[in-house]
């Protein structure tokens, strides 16, 4: 019999390999917030309330050049839309839960949980406490987003980026992909997805990922009447 | 009061209300069949378009060439992830391709 500690532990542990792509730029936003004339309160606020870091790198720099509030919210709004495909993606995994267990997962859903939970909750061969597991995962990425801010706030320390850490998230992301094409569909998908990336790779705000997305299930869900 | 607080406190709720979005609406609203089997389609579609980007234009621009090496560290690190389906193992092969050709 499998405890709910088991699966909360696991969550942190898988979460690890992309702490260390992160936590290089929970200390560089750090640092540019305050160099955008944001006090260490606000700053360290800003990765507590919107825990979005490329919402945060984006809302930093249009803070610095004075844009409007509408602007900066609408463009947190907009950077943020693709959490929405997040939400779908997990959300038949989550209907049991009480609403206090959606809240804080929904909270915790950014890039980085969501493809480390998104993983295990698609694994049939893993058993378990699922949502605890996602909360690990999402914690872990939490603490060390909040601790790193702090580190580059309050000590302005940074990680030389000739150590190219920021690559090993890249290369995770890599290592969830891959084992998770298992037929014709899914390679399509992933091709289409990602050329598409790559050819609307100029759209502003991180829409082209939207974009991206889209055209790659519709490719997988064609693909699979054929 | 600084207008910093009042644009977080929205911001941070749009932000919240997106990601809390379709997981309460599973409570109300049963999707279709055909919207059901696109989900299994989302992580693949997202990591990918995440993925060819940082490797095929790290520096803004396309490059498909020898000479730009996260595609080269990132093709060995596919070919790694296939063979072993191992995380630790997957990275520590890009990166030290990375570091090395570096």
């Amino acid at each position: 019999m499998q405890k709910t500690h088991h699966s909360f532990f696991r969550g942190i542990r898988d979460e690890l390999p992309i702490l260390v792509g992160v936590i290089p730029f929970g200390m560089i936003y750090g640092i540019l917030a305050l160099e955008a004339g944001l006090s260490k309160a606000e700053a360290q606020a800003m990765s507590f309330i919107l825990f979005a870091g490329s919402a945060q790198f984006m809302l930093v720099q249009l803070v610095d050049v004075g844009t409007p509030a509408l602007v900066i919210i609408l463009t947190a709004f907009i950077i943020n839309l693709r959490h929405a495909l997040y939400s779908a993606s997990v959300s038949p995994y989550l209907k049991k839960l009480s609403p206090l267990w959606k809240m804080g997962l929904a909270y915790l859903l950014t890039d980085e949980a969501y493809a480390v939970a998104i993983t295990h909750y698609e694994n049939k061969e893993e058993k378990g406490y699922k949502h605890w597991y996602f909360l690990g995962a999402g914690l872990a990425l939490w603490t060390s987003w909040q601790i790193s801010t702090a580190v580059g706030v309050f000590l302005g320390a940074q990680i030389p980026s000739s150590w190219s850490l920021d690559f090993t998230l890249a290369l995770t992301f890599i290592a969830l992909l891959v084992p998770a094409i298992k037929d014709r569909p899914a390679v399509l998908t992933a091709f289409s997805a990602g050329i598409t990336a790559l050819l609307t790779a100029g759209m502003p705000y991180k829409l082209n990922l939207i974009v991206a997305a889209i055209v790659g299930i519709s490719v997988g869900l064609w693909s699979e009447t054929r | 009061m600084n207008s910093f607080w009042v644009i977080m406190l929205i911001a941070g709720m749009l932000t919240f209300g997106i990601r809390l979005s379709f997981i309460l609406l599973a409570d109300h609203w049963q999707p279709s069949e055909r919207i059901e089997r696109s989900l299994r389609f989302v992580p693949i579609a997202v990591l990918s378009a995440i993925i060819f980007p940082e490797l095929i234009m790290p520096q803004g621009y396309i490059d498909v060439s020898f000479a730009n090496l996260r595609l080269v560290a990132g093709v060995v690190a596919i070919g790694v992830a296939w063979k072993t389906k191992n995380i630790v193992w997957t990275i520590l092969a890009g990166m030290v391709i990375l570091l090395v050709l570096n």
